[in-house]
């Protein structure tokens, strides 16, 4: 599951720059972001991603099926251009294209929205950690190095099991135990930013630390918020299709990249056209991840260069 | 490259090895046996795959032959009285246990009065309700388990007593239900009664290994009475869940049975392995429960549009692909006990288009259209198949004004919502315990109500009630002639079915891939196959 | 070094408790419990079975209870496989995947450690860009897809390995499960050890060595490994854990023995008592296994204090 862009490694090393480096703890990140877009590697990735992301999008307005429909007519029948499926059918007629460009949209949304939950949990966490400092901070650290070591994956089966198959809330329950990598960014933030003029300023304006937090700190995250969302969408989308293999993916007749491969490796030799789609949007949108990932690996840490 | 080159040859080497080992040993064989056993004890088990080990290492007074039909077994000859209801079975002389003790009438007895003590909670007990005072003592209003009618005549006679003429009494007899047991053995053990070294079986083979999550392993029993024709000297129960992967493990020659493969894999098993995969009527039917005790489904018509607009004929050929046939009835063809013509609405034989249509006017009677659609869940238990059916099955019912949400969820989540009634429309299935129509008609019959007022619905989980159904039911379980037994029966059967009281979807089939080296596979429609039947040739 | 490790593990009682509250109190709000099957049971039995399993008592007595049999070693029985206890199915499952993970565990360790160090020392020339594309694949494919095309490739059309199943002592039957679950492990320490190692090359004190003209291998052996090492060590813990999540789905294919298979199948089952039990396990041994990589890490790293 985890671990294909080095998320935790690479974000761990970030987190500790943004605390050492306090003072320019902001130019930290634009640096690397103006060197991530001069990685020519990472700079075609992200185009590609992007043209991944549009077609997904605006794809099934150009099908001539729509994903749910199904043809009776052909039922598990591979590509056939005269009948507009063209990369085949499943075991109930629908077009396997259309079907995927839907499962790469819900892969996507369910990854942005795990994201989300665990930015925003993240940013609330680390924010207090940071801003209070002391024994508050030490502790709630304390606790974050612990949930580290627990095996999230089991606890996100537990809660499946329970709470059904909403992706909304299969994706929160991920995203619940996503936070702790962007809780220690926004700390190392916070501890950085907290010292600077603009803060001093408003707290001797008499400002309250939560005013301070979410005016002052949080509009400043904007940085790390993207460098850790682009490497956690693909774990996400990873942790996703082991649990579609698992059972516990999306609810039909809505379906996910994870939901159509682990439908489809079953069936590699006798109907190869319903693993072969899946399984290349799937990889396509893995390595970009993984070449970004990279980008941004090398773009924070100067040295490796 | 080089290393390819040894990877080779270590896993030759390997081949070769365990080659030689498998030439000097036993004849073994590997039957991929499906999910993990629960239990091994009888009165506790409840899956075919727990069934297929526990009928190899125990054996009723009444054993399955090679078709599954019922021949002696531990009881060499019995004799019925005139009137039906007792039953006196003579023991062989040569019936051991496998620690070599003798099978005595009294293992029956203990057997019986354990499968009834509610403190056993055995689930299945209910197929031996037939026996007299069974019912009672299950119950807990009987504690005197001597009133129980079987009774031990001497060490090698059995009487055994029913509350009324039973015709399928000596089909339910080769049900594990009616296995002996030997207290002795549980009350030294307790519940590790059942564990390797422990276990005493009177069966054909016996249990040396159990490793949980791969498999379970029996070998030859020299104390059967039969054990100088048994062919197989050695069965592994695999555990195959992942059937993907038990199918690639066939075709690898690391199995020579398996109880189940994936549908989509039937026709390359057809085209690369031709005559392998059997696939069989099997006595059971799969259908979707309507909730009748809530609206909108306690509106018959509603529930006769949903029914008629379902186009059977393409499930199983095309959605599955494995060819099941379409079902409009209740009882599956060739049930026994139920001669007469099979139930067949009119409908059934109309043309799809005009089915829609009328399907259509009845909706829109109800106030719902395309435009205006009927709102209904559907749940079903996490399954490729059930899945593929629901899917299929929520387009049809599109046309006709239902618009359809899919809910699926693991067995456990699946039944408990049905037992509860928190449910619009389910997906089950049913197959028979035993030959006899009344094992599936008793599905429909009104719950009953306990002592604190509630209902049991027990497996009538759509809540179908019809006191003429009831009452035709009851009239059915007392009579003794089995003509007009069969005759009372499809009058119910065609009342239900005329209330739409479920919507029967397919008649299951059995799917078994039997490898040319076994012989004595043969194919019937319970789906039992003991290995004793079975030869392997290498 | 000891009272470190001391506190850690008395630091490591209020997690496991919170596990066994947490996960206790959650299974229970679950839908559907584990005597709902395909067929409905008789009122009667249900009430007996509950009965017999403590299901029938209030809420928090069950859980005292519960505890109280884990403090005293026993984690009850196990309701959906009813002739064996948790503790024995644990005794059974917990040998055969620690077994499978350690396996995979070293063999992707040194595999990780060969190819990455191989790539670092052929910086930016073929062997590198080809070992960087090989080391994405097992990242990118998810591992049950791998299960399955290798038992289709290298089990039914090549012959080479078993497909599947288990025997004790026919270790071949274990190749294809290990290297399934070793492969991501050794890519990711693959790409650690590259890109430290990288790192490590380019600093001051190598490129010292190597003006005094000492040999590339004696550079490697003597003064590159050690420092590349260490954020490979400071992976391994959950790395490990990885490993653990990922014999879930080996565990489950090739039909072995395991935990990870019995908690699935408990999960999906509503054996209470099982999955309690496994998860204790899991934490217990990854709580247990991060102590182990930390004391490393200090002795490999002086710099790193303990505290």
């Amino acid at each position: 599951m985890a671990g294909i862009t080095g998320k935790d490694t690479t974000l761990t090393a970030y987190a500790d720059a943004l605390e050492r480096e306090a003072p320019k703890g902001r130019s930290l990140t634009q640096d690397a972001l103006r060197r991530l877009f001069a990685n020519k590697a990472a700079l075609v990735s992200i185009f590609l991603l992007a043209a991944v992301i549009l077609i997904a999008i605006f794809g099934p307005y150009f099908l001539p099926w729509p994903y749910d429909k199904i043809d009776w007519t052909s039922i598990r029948k591979p590509p056939d251009f005269s009948k507009g499926h063209f990369l085949g059918t499943d075991q109930n007629g629908r077009d396997m294209a259309a079907r995927i460009l839907q499962g790469t949209q819900m892969s996507l949304t369910v990854a942005g929205v795990a994201t989300v939950v665990s930015v925003v949990i993240g940013i609330a966490y680390g924010a207090i950690a940071g801003y209070f400092g002391g024994r508050i901070d030490a502790a709630m650290m304390r606790f974050v190095d612990i949930m580290y070591a627990l095996p999230y994956i089991l606890f996100v089966i537990i809660l499946v099991v329970i709470f059904g198959r909403s992706p909304v809330l299969l994706f929160v329950g991920i995203g619940c135990l996503e936070w702790l990598t962007m809780a220690r960014i926004v700390r190392g933030q916070t501890l950085s930013l907290k010292e600077r003029e603009f803060i001093e300023a408003a707290r001797a304006g008499g400002a309250k630390p939560f005013a301070i937090i979410f005016r002052h700190i949080v509009p400043n995250l904007t940085g790390p918020v993207v460098i850790y969302a682009t490497l956690t969408v693909p774990e996400i989308i990873l942790t996703e299709s082991f649990l579609s293999y698992l059972g516990l993916g999306v609810q039909e007749p809505q379906t996910s990249l994870g939901t159509l491969i682990s439908f489809g490796a079953p069936v590699a030799e006798a109907l190869p056209w319903m693993l072969f789609g899946p399984a290349l949007f799937l990889v396509l949108m893995l390595v970009c991840f993984s070449y970004i990932g990279d980008g941004l690996r090398d773009a924070l840490d100067p040295k490796d260069r | 490259m080089k290393f390819t080159q040894v990877f080779k040859a270590v896993a030759t080497a390997g081949a070769l090895a365990l080659m030689m080992v498998g030439a000097a040993s036993a004849v073994t064989l590997n039957l991929g046996n499906g999910g993990e056993p629960g239990s091994l004890d009888p009165h506790k088990v409840s899956g075919d795959w727990e069934n297929r080990i526990v009928g190899e290492y125990l054996e009723g007074l009444v054993a399955e032959d090679i078709h599954a039909d019922p021949i002696p077994g531990q009881a060499e000859s019995w004799t019925i009285s005139d009137d039906g209801t007792v039953y006196t079975f003579k023991l062989r002389a040569d019936a051991k246990w496998s620690d070599g003790v003798d099978v005595t009438a009294q293992n029956f007895v203990d057997a019986f009065q354990r499968l009834f003590d509610p403190a056993t909670a055995a689930e299945y007990a209910y197929l031996q309700f037939p026996i007299k005072n069974s019912t009672k003592i299950a119950a807990g209003e009987i504690t005197d388990f001597s009133q129980l009618g079987v009774k031990a005549i001497d060490d090698k006679t059995l009487e055994i007593t029913l509350e009324a003429s039973t015709p399928y009494f000596l089909q339910a007899l080769t049900h594990y239900t009616a296995y002996p047991i030997r207290k002795d053995i549980i009350e030294k053990f307790g519940d590790q009664w059942t564990q390797p070294g422990n276990i005493v079986g009177n069966g054909p083979y016996n249990i040396t290994e159990w490793v949980p999550g791969s498999y379970v392993k029996a070998v030859k029993s020299d104390t059967y009475y039969g054990a100088a024709d048994l062919k197989i000297d050695e069965i592994m129960f695999e555990n195959t869940q992942d059937l993907t992967a038990a199918l690639n493990r066939y075709r690898a020659g690391e199995l020579d049975i398996l109880t189940d493969f994936p549908s989509d894999q039937y026709q390359l098993l057809k085209d690369q392995y031709p005559g392998q995969a059997r696939v069989e009527p099997f006595l059971g039917v799969y259908y979707y429960v309507m909730n009748q005790s809530k609206p909108p489904l306690d509106n018959v018509n509603i529930r006769k549009a949903l029914s008629i607009s379902v186009l059977r004929d393409v499930i199983g050929p095309d959605v599955l692909g494995t060819g099941e046939l379409p079902a409009y009835g209740w009882v599956p063809p060739g049930t026994g006990n139920y001669d007469g013509a099979a139930y067949a609405p009119a409908w059934s034989t109309e043309p799809y288009e005009q089915r829609v249509e009328e399907a259509k006017a009845l909706m829109a009677e109800a106030g719902y259209t395309p435009e205006n659609p009927l709102k209904l869940q559907l749940r079903y238990n996490t399954n490729d198949n059930h899945q593929r059916i629901a899917v299929a099955i929520s387009d049809m019912w599109k046309q006709i004004g239902v618009e359809v949400e899919l809910f699926n969820a693991e067995t456990a989540v699946h039944y408990d919502a049905l037992n509860a009634g928190d449910f619009q429309i389910g997906r089950a299935g049913w197959l028979l315990d035993y030959n006899d129509a009344s094992n599936t008609l008793d599905l429909l019959k009104t719950g009953v109500t306990g002592t604190d007022g509630t209902v049991n619905w027990g497996n009538n989980y759509g809540r179908y009630s019809n006191p003429k159904y009831d009452e035709l039911m009851t009239q059915a379980s007392s009579e003794l002639d089995l003509v007009k037994r069969a005759g009372l029966m499809h009058q119910a059967e065609a009342l239900a079915m005329d209330d739409f009281a479920a919507i029967p979807i397919y008649w299951y089939v059995s799917k078994n891939v039997v490898s040319p080296k076994i012989t004595g596979f043969e194919a019937n429609a319970k789906d039992i196959n003991r290995v004793r039947w079975m030869t392997k040739s290498e | 070094m000891i009272s470190y490790a001391f506190r850690r593990v008395l630091s490591a009682i209020p997690i496991v408790f919170l596990t066994i509250t947490v996960c206790f109190f959650i299974l229970r709000l679950a839908p559907g419990g584990p005597f709902d099957g395909e067929r409905a049971l008789p009122v009667n039995v249900l009430k007996n079975l509950r009965a017999h399993y403590n299901l029938d008592q209030p809420i928090l007595t069950q859980f005292f209870l519960y505890v109280g049999g884990v403090l005293r070693g026993d984690f009850g029985p196990s309701m959906v496989m009813e002739d064996f206890t948790v503790s024995r199915l644990l005794s059974i499952g917990l040998p055969f995947t620690l077994m499978l993970g350690f396996t995979a565990f070293i063999v992707g360790t040194i595999a990780g450690l060969v190819a990455g160090a191989l790539a670092a020392v052929n910086q930016n020339r073929w062997p590198d860009y080809l070992l960087v594309f090989v080391v994405l694949i097992p990242l990118i494919i998810p591992n049950f897809l791998m299960a399955n095309l290798a038992q289709l490739i290298f089990g039914v059309y090549l012959g080479w390995l078993p497909v599947g199943g288990y025997r004790a002592g026919s270790y071949i039957n274990l190749v294809m499960p290990i290297l399934i679950l070793a492969m991501p492990h050794g890519a990711r320490v693959a790409r650690l050890v590259r890109g430290s190692m990288i790192e490590v090359l380019g600093t001051n004190y190598i490129r010292t060595a190597r003006s005094k003209g000492l040999g590339a291998a004696l550079i490697l052996t003597r003064h590159a490994i050690k420092p590349a090492l260490l954020p490979v060590v400071s992976y391994l813990g959950p790395g490990l854990s990885y490993l653990l999540t990922g014999s879930l789905v080996v565990e489950q294919i090739f039909a072995l023995p395991g935990i990870g298979k019995y908690f699935i199948t408990a999960a999906l089952n509503r054996d209470y008592g099982l999955v309690l039990g496994t998860t204790i396990l899991y934490v217990f041994i990854i709580l247990a296994l991060n102590l182990i990589v930390d004391v490393l890490y200090a002795w490999l790293d002086p710099k790193v204090r303990l505290n």
